[in-house]
C-alpha cells in the first residue's frame, strides 16, 4: 500500500468507529483527539481494527506514535507496505 | 434425576469465558464475533451477573442500581447491536435530600455548575477548574492524590460540596474519599457529560437481547454450569472442569470475582510467590443491601424523581454509609413507563453494606435485622409516599449474604475489588499462559459501562493471544 492508501485505510477505520463525526477536515499533524470526540475506547477499536483487517499489532507502548493522522501513516507505512 | 446443563458441549474451544456477567459477556461476544469458538458457563440460571432482576406477585425488580454514563449507549452500539443500544435513555429527575442540601438535578455539567453558583455560592472560575481538572485526568496520571484531597483543592472546608459530589458516585460503585481522585475523576465526567441513563424495558429485556445476539454469534451459552477449577499445566491453561466435566480450550476469560478466581479457581501454588503477594493486597470493594417495594396492582403512585439519593445523616460519613442502621441509601423507582406494557410502580432501595455486620449473625439475629431493614426503609419513605405502607404489595430484602449467594463473589463483594485489582487482573496472563480475568477492579472499570469495556479490553488481549497461536 501507498502513503495515501494508509491514510484513508485509517481514515475508514475511524469512520467506521465514530459515523457521526466530520473528518473532511481533519489535520494530519494535531492529535486526532483533539480534533473529534474520541475516547480511549475509540482508541483500542482502531487498534482492534488494524489487527483484524491488516494483521498488524501494536503494542501498548507504541500506541502514541498513532495519535496524529501523519503518524499513523509513518508507523503504518513499513508494515503495510507489502500489503 | 437433575438435567446435566453441561451435557453436549464440545471437548474443546478457543475459549470459555466463566460468568456471564456484563463483562463476560461483553468479551464472549467480542471473540465470537472475531471467528473464536466460545463456550460461556453461568453458575446461576440467569445470565447478567449482578446486573439482573426478579419476577414477584406481577413485579420485575432490577438489582443493580440504574444510572451509567451516557457512553453506554456508544458501548452497546459498537460492541452489542443499535437495538440494545436504542434501550437507554436519560433519567431526568435526580433528587438529593439530606440535612445538608434538598433538591432536583438532571445531573450533568451545565446543572451542576448553576447548583454549585448560585446555591452554594460557590466563584464560577472554581466551578470551571474543578470540572476541567476531572475532564482531563487520565488513566496514566499519578494515582497518588485521593479523592478527598482532590475536592480539597478546589472547594476547601465545603463538606457540603464534598458530599454532593461523592454520595452519588459511593452508591455507584462503593468508592470513598480515600480512593484514587483519577478514578473519580474519570467516573464522574462520564457522569456529568450528559447526565444519568438506564434501560427502557428493565434489565431482563436487555440481558434477553443480549443472550440473544450471543446466539446469533455462535457463542455455546450453559447457564446452571458451576465451574469447580481452572485447570493448568507448566504455566498454561488448558482449559476448566465445570459440573465435574473437563472441557479443554486454549485461552480462559474468568468474569468471577478476581481474588476467588486466583486462589479458588486456579490455586496459589500456580502463581509466583511475588503474584500471591501482590494479591494479597487487593481489597475487595464492599457489599449492597437492597429492599425491595412492590405496588400493589391498580395503586398508583405521584412522580418524586428517577433516582433519590436520601440521606439523614448530618454529613457524609464513609462509617455511617455502610453500617447496619445507615440513613443513607437511594432510592430507585420505577414507575410504569420504564417497562412500557406494564402498569406495575415498584422501588428499589439500596445501601452500601459491610459483610462482617450480617455474616455472623444467627438466623433468628439474621431475620429480625432484614425485617428491621425493612421497616426503616419504608420510614423513611414515607417522608416522599406519606400513604407508602397502605400500597405495598410486596416487601423483600437482600443483604450480603444474599449477594454472596447469588453471585458467589467473595463477602458478597458488589462493586469487585479496589483499584489495586486492575493491576492485579492484567497481570493474571503474564503469569500463566492464556489465563485472562474480566470484570470490576477500581472504579473505572466498575459498573455497567466500566464492565463492559473492560469486557473489550479483555476480549483485544485474548484475540491477539490466539493471533499469535496461543502464547504470550
Amino acid at each position: 500500500m501507498t502513503k495515501e492508501q494508509i491514510r484513508a485505510a485509517v481514515l475508514e477505520i475511524i469512520a467506521q468507529i465514530i459515523p457521526d463525526e466530520d473528518l473532511s477536515n481533519l489535520k494530519g499533524d494535531v492529535p486526532i483527539r483533539e480534533q473529534v470526540e474520541l475516547d480511549s475506547m475509540d482508541f483500542l477499536d482502531i487498534i482492534m481494527e488494524l489487527r483484524k483487517r491488516y494483521g498488524i499489532e501494536v503494542p501498548e507502548s507504541e500506541y502514541m506514535q498513532l495519535a496524529t493522522l501523519d503518524g499513523s501513516v509513518a508507523y503504518l507505512e513499513p508494515r503495510m507496505r507489502n500489503l | 434425576m437433575s438435567h446435566d446443563w453441561a451435557n453436549d458441549v464440545r471437548s474443546e474451544y478457543d475459549v470459555i469465558v466463566i460468568g456471564g456477567g456484563l463483562a463476560g459477556l461483553t468479551c464472549a461476544n467480542m471473540l465470537a464475533k472475531g471467528a473464536h469458538s466460545v463456550l460461556l458457563l453461568e453458575q446461576h440460571y440467569n445470565l447478567g451477573g449482578l446486573a439482573t432482576w426478579f419476577k414477584r406477585k406481577g413485579h420485575i425488580f432490577d438489582i443493580a442500581l440504574h444510572g451509567f454514563p451516557v457512553g453506554m449507549i456508544k458501548t452497546c452500539r459498537k460492541y452489542w447491536t443499535p437495538e440494545i443500544a436504542s434501550m437507554i435513555v436519560q433519567l431526568k429527575g435526580i433528587r438529593f435530600d439530606n440535612p445538608q442540601f434538598s433538591f432536583t438535578t438532571s445531573y450533568d455539567r451545565d446543572d451542576f455548575t448553576r447548583i454549585l453558583e448560585q446555591r452554594f455560592k460557590i466563584p464560577r472560575e472554581n466551578i470551571e477548574n474543578f470540572f476541567h481538572a476531572a475532564r482531563n485526568m487520565n488513566f496514566y496520571d499519578d494515582e497518588s492524590m485521593t479523592t478527598r484531597e482532590f475536592f480539597e483543592k478546589f472547594f476547601p472546608g465545603r463538606e457540603d460540596v464534598h458530599r454532593l459530589l461523592m454520595e452519588p458516585i459511593a452508591y455507584a460503585n462503593g468508592s470513598t474519599l480515600g480512593d484514587p481522585g483519577i478514578g473519580y475523576g474519570i467516573v464522574f465526567s462520564n457522569f456529568m457529560s450528559k447526565g444519568i441513563y438506564t434501560v427502557r424495558g428493565g434489565t431482563d429485556q436487555f440481558i434477553e437481547k443480549m443472550r440473544e445476539e450471543l446466539l446469533r454469534n455462535s457463542v455455546d451459552i450453559r447457564t446452571r454450569c458451576l465451574v469447580e477449577k481452572i485447570v493448568v499445566k507448566d504455566k498454561q491453561t488448558v482449559g476448566v472442569i465445570a459440573n465435574g466435566k473437563t472441557i479443554k480450550s486454549k485461552a480462559v476469560v474468568s468474569n468471577g470475582n478476581l481474588l476467588s478466581t486466583i486462589h479458588k479457581l486456579v490455586g496459589d501454588e500456580n502463581f509466583s510467590e511475588g503474584f500471591i503477594e501482590e494479591a494479597n493486597k487487593v481489597r475487595l470493594n464492599n457489599s449492597t443491601c437492597q429492599v425491595y417495594i412492590g405496588i400493589k396492582k391498580g395503586e398508583k403512585i405521584d412522580y418524586i424523581g428517577d433516582l433519590l439519593f436520601a440521606s439523614e445523616a448530618k454529613k457524609l460519613d464513609p462509617q455511617e454509609l455502610r453500617s447496619k442502621n445507615t440513613t443513607s441509601r437511594s432510592f430507585s423507582i420505577y414507575y410504569p413507563q420504564t417497562r412500557p406494557g406494564s402498569d406495575m410502580y415498584s422501588i428499589v432501595a439500596s445501601s452500601n453494606a459491610n459483610y462482617d455486620d450480617w455474616a455472623n449473625l444467627s438466623e433468628e439475629e439474621y431475620r429480625a435485622s432484614k425485617e428491621e431493614l425493612m421497616q426503616r426503609t419504608l420510614n423513611a419513605l414515607e417522608k416522599y409516599i406519606p400513604e407508602i405502607r397502605e400500597k405495598v404489595g410486596y416487601l423483600e430484602a437482600a443483604t450480603p449474604r444474599t449477594f454472596q449467594r447469588y453471585t458467589l463473589h467473595l463477602n458478597g463483594a458488589s462493586f469487585g475489588t479496589k483499584f489495586e485489582g486492575l493491576k492485579v487482573s492484567m497481570g493474571l496472563p503474564k503469569e500463566i499462559a492464556g489465563l485472562f480475568h474480566t470484570g470490576s477492579v477500581g472504579i473505572i472499570m466498575s459498573g455497567w459501562l466500566g464492565a463492559a469495556n473492560y469486557g473489550v479490553i479483555v476480549a483485544n488481549d485474548v484475540d491477539k493471544f490466539l493471533s499469535a497461536g496461543g502464547v504470550n
